[in-house]
């Protein structure tokens, strides 16, 4: 196991015994200076790895709230360049924090793998995880990932087989993210006990920390959830608190820390 | 099959190419792989050949007519032009031939839920109708703005049945109407099939929809054969996300005298940006599962399409089309807004026939490419849709009242 952000992040959670509390914030929503601050802030209180989406026209596989934190982005003028230069100004005050971006292929395609890549780790990029790209399509990109050392972070899901866990893990690094719910992000987790059943079948196959995220929308249900499993990825409900912010013009920072204060407290109690 | 030839297409991982693919979120992979699986069985079974055929035959009204456009080819006085009719389906266009196929599929998966996306909502109405056919719930998904614009088929769906959701999202059409859909498939992975379209999404799809149509030029080359006792020396048709003229393509991309011409919608025009020619003016990217050309900016955001036909209005194509456009095989142009209207005229009073505004497009080519050709050469259009939906958005450009 190489020394990189993640993997030094899971082992010293682990010591711990906590559950990693992963944040999800969407590039430049509402603007880069606001992401900046607030990936600056959430660290310190308890964050343990954050996630950053790169804003894309057609996230399919979104609800409503990541889609329309996209579209904000992407009329502030975000772009991929942009989410890595955030990551880069990230970094130059913090070399602990792990960062992992999480987006759709089609902007980095464009970019081109290998610039995207070597771009991604001169800003600090730890892992990277494309909702659109399968380990059936991703041997391009694989091969110039293993070079670079950056994390390839994948998805399960509770359609997953077997089967498929195995071609899943073998091409994975970093950390597996396993979606708790069919569904979009934001979606409802209905029946909050059955993932534990889907999430310890699975996790009996993997060697490397397994998180779970979609759905999480209550510092209750983080709680619950992170009592069994490695980490717990936190997204929509934080970026509702943006949302909220617009529409009442309160203080954006202050609604999203205080949300993430309530989390970091429940997820590790 | 021969070496080299192109019907061998796609391989098994769905690839024409660098084109088309399996690029979709974990949850539907296993979903995909099992339709696939169940696709190439049936696809070999008897009893759902012959269920297709007897259906196609009872039901949609196939084979379509192939019409020598006698009116038509004297007034070019060029090409003699034939239309394949497939405006003459049970629902007024290609669309049906497909959603038979599927929906046969979806009966013997045991899926009692259908969903689906329309722009011009012939696809929609054609899944609503055999989702009533078969007693199967059915949900759509429609850009509002296509919902504005094709009011009579919004209409007919109500009345089969189906429960129409508008989507607001991006540019209220097609590609959006294609996200929601997605949404709604990975939210109901259990008892939910989803009937695309067009030959595009990921694999096994551009394959599955691409044989379904193919009927359409398998009968061709029958009636053609028949009526001319050789091949078309080319044949046209418009292109949204491809299906219908894959349908008419498909049997003779391996004839390689017959030139195959495929037509996109110029919108505004190329230059204004207003355009859904993916094939003229896009890029090579990733969308809605697979690798294709896609109307898009240096970044990689997904652009609105523009065409004043909701059918062609769709910023991506169908995999193959990408790989055909490569290896040359196919020949892509565009028709703008405009010429499209143009034909649309031409055609109801020349022929008598009110074609929809998509094989307008494909018409709006055959105007002026048949006029240059000698009276020897042989075209066949695919006359896929006709026009009763399109009767509001003709008036509204005509500026008339109806
Ligand atoms: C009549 C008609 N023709 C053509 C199309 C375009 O689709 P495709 O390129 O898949 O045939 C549509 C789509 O709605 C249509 O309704």
């Amino acid at each position: 196991m190489n020394n990189n952000r993640i993997n030094i992040c899971f082992s010293k959670l682990k010591k711990e015994n906590k559950s990693a509390f992963i944040a999800f914030l969407t590039a430049c929503d509402p603007s880069f200076s606001m992401s900046l601050k607030l990936l600056k802030a959430m660290p310190k209180v308890g964050v343990d790895i954050i996630e950053i989406g790169m804003p894309f026209s057609d996230p399919m596989a979104d609800g409503p709230v990541i889609q329309r934190s996209y579209i904000r982005a992407l009329k502030s003028g975000a772009s991929l360049i942009k989410t890595l230069n955030l990551v880069k100004n990230f970094r130059s005050t913090n070399n602990i924090t792990p960062v992992v971006l999480m987006g759709y292929y089609n902007p980095i395609l464009q970019m081109g793998l290998k610039k995207f890549i070597n771009k991604a780790k001169a800003s600090g990029v730890d892992g990277i995880l494309i909702v659109d790209l399968p380990p059936e399509v991703s041997n391009e990109l694989s091969l110039e990932l293993s070079a670079s050392k950056i994390d390839m972070i994948r998805l399960a899901s509770p359609t997953t087989t077997l089967e498929r866990m195995h071609s899943i893990l073998k091409s994975s690094s970093g950390f597996i993210y396993y979606v708790s719910i069919t569904g979009v992000t934001g979606s409802k987790i209905n029946k909050i006990l059955s993932i534990k059943k889907k999430y310890m079948y699975l996790k009996k196959l993997i060697n490397i920390p397994f998180v779970i995220g979609f759905g999480i929308n209550s510092p209750k249900k983080a709680h619950e959830i992170s009592r069994y499993a490695d980490g717990i990825v936190v997204g929509s409900d934080l970026i509702k608190e943006i949302e909220k912010g617009i529409e009442n013009s309160s203080n954006i920072f202050n609604n999203v820390m205080s949300l993430v204060k309530k989390y970091s407290k429940a997820i590790n109690k | 099959m021969k070496k080299g030839s192109y019907k061998k297409f796609p391989d098994k991982n769905g690839n024409f190419g660098q084109y088309g693919g399996r690029y979709v979120a974990e949850t539907l992979m296993p979903l995909i792989l099992e339709l696939e699986k169940k696709y190439l069985f049936y696809k070999k079974d008897k009893k759902f050949n012959h269920e297709f055929s007897k259906l196609s035959k009872d039901y949609i009204g196939r084979p379509s007519p192939l019409y020598y456009a006698k009116n038509l080819t004297e007034y070019l006085g060029g090409a003699k032009i034939y239309f394949k009719r497939d405006e003459l389906n049970h629902t007024g266009a290609h669309k049906i031939n497909n959603c038979l196929g599927q929906v046969l599929l979806a009966v013997r998966m045991n899926k009692k839920r259908i969903i689906a996306e329309t722009g011009a909502g012939q696809h929609g109405v054609a899944t609503a109708t055999v989702c009533a056919l078969f007693g199967l719930e059915c949900i759509v998904y429609m850009g509002k703005k296509d919902i504005e614009r094709q009011k009579p088929n919004v209409f007919k769906m109500n009345l089969l049945g189906a429960r129409i959701v508008p989507v607001e999202s991006g540019s209220a059409s097609l590609k959006d109407a294609m996200n929601e859909a997605l949404r709604d498939w990975v939210s109901n992975v259990e008892n939910t099939f989803y009937i695309i379209g067009t030959a595009a999404g990921p694999h096994p799809y551009p394959m599955m929809v691409r044989d379904f149509q193919s009927i359409i030029g398998k009968e061709l080359k029958n009636q053609i054969i028949k009526k001319e006792n050789r091949l078309p020396n080319s044949l046209v048709a418009c292109i949204g996300g491809g299906s219908n003229s894959l349908g008419l393509f498909y049997n003779f991309l391996d004839d390689k005298k017959v030139s195959l011409y495929g037509v996109e919608a110029g919108g505004k025009g190329i230059k204004t940006g207003q355009h859904a020619a993916s094939l003229s003016a896009g890029k090579p990217g990733v969308l809605h599962g697979n690798k294709t050309y896609l109307i898009q900016d240096n970044a990689g955001q997904i652009k609105e399409a523009h065409s004043i036909s909701a059918g062609l209005d769709y910023p991506g194509i169908g995999p193959e089309h990408s790989w055909l456009k490569d290896t040359g095989r196919v020949k892509y142009v565009y028709a703008n807004d405009k010429d499209a209207i143009k034909a649309f005229k031409i055609c109801c009073k020349l022929e008598g026939i009110i074609p929809a505004l998509e094989p307008a497009h494909a018409l709006s080519f055959v105007l002026k490419f048949a006029a240059k050709q000698n009276k020897k050469h042989i075209l066949v259009m695919n006359m896929c849709g006709r026009g009763d939906k399109d009767l509001d958005s003709i008036a509204n450009h005509l500026n008339i009242k109806i």
